[in-house]
């Protein structure tokens, strides 16, 4: 699935990486446990999280996932954005709450393992 | 490559944000350097997750990074508190973090089984008191 499908179906605010939104994501992980999302995330995947600090960021890259949403309208600092800039991973901010965003996301054809033909 | 490339690092115990640096900074080193991209996942993760577990129980220590043709080690050391329980720390879903490491989103007892699961060897050298040193081993095939 493109990011820019992501973005559309959750109805989100691109807060950066705006030029990415081409890219493809294979699968999703929604947690506010960055241990959890370090122990079974798969690469290319997009991170939902309602957690906002730096380590989201760090966690994300370090698990060469793409783009990260906040959800329930979190609004992270610039520190992070720039963070999540340097790193060339997409931000994003919607609405929903992570139990929906996550089940609107599946509902589309973004399910747990990789995709193997896109959305 | 016949001499290990060594790469050295201090880690911050004072600042929870800044937590990681050191694992980002040895990930972009090892991309420069061509290394396979899986094995430069599971090292950046499993020193990732030292690296946190250094700041939140031993306020800092030191990480070092050392690379060969076959294998890359890293190897964390702190003058903490030691660990008590070395098997008890290695079960999945144990923890001794604070309710405000949780609302950071991390102390879900996760750091050490991860440190495991993305390594090939791992070594735990705990005293308490003194402080630990934990040794992991990645091979490059």
């Amino acid at each position: 699935m493109k990011i820019s499908t992501v973005k559309d179906i959750l109805n989100a605010k691109v807060l950066c990486g705006e030029e990415e939104l081409g890219r493809h994501v294979y699968s999703a992980c929604g947690c506010d446990m960055m241990s959890d999302v370090l122990a079974y995330v798969k690469d290319q995947a997009v991170l939902l999280t309602g957690l906002v600090n730096p380590q989201v960021v760090r966690t994300a890259e370090m698990m060469d996932m793409v783009c990260i949403v906040f959800v329930r309208s979190k609004q992270p600092t610039e520190a992070i954005l720039t963070l999540a800039r340097n790193a060339g991973i997409v931000v994003m901010a919607t609405d929903m709450r992570l139990y929906e965003a996550c089940g609107r996301l599946y509902i589309n054809g973004l399910q747990k393992d990789e995709v193997k033909q896109d959305v | 490559m016949s001499e290990p490339l060594v790469f050295h690092y201090e880690v911050d115990g004072s600042d929870f944000t800044s937590a990681g640096t050191a694992s980002v900074a040895v990930k972009k080193s090892l991309r420069q350097l061509g290394l396979p991209s899986e094995v430069i996942r599971k090292l950046s993760i499993a020193m990732y997750e030292g690296e946190i577990n250094m700041v939140i129980h031993a306020n800092g220590g030191t990480a070092d990074v050392l690379v060969t043709e076959d294998y890359v080690d890293i190897i964390l050391k702190d003058s903490g508190p030691g660990i008590p329980d070395v098997e008890k720390a290695m079960q999945e879903g144990y923890s001794t973090a604070t309710a405000e490491i949780h609302s950071l989103g991390f102390g879900a007892g996760m750091g050490l089984p991860n440190m495991k699961r993305y390594s090939d060897e791992m070594s735990i050298e705990t005293e308490l008191g003194v402080g630990t040193t934990i040794k992991m081993r990645i091979h490059m095939n």
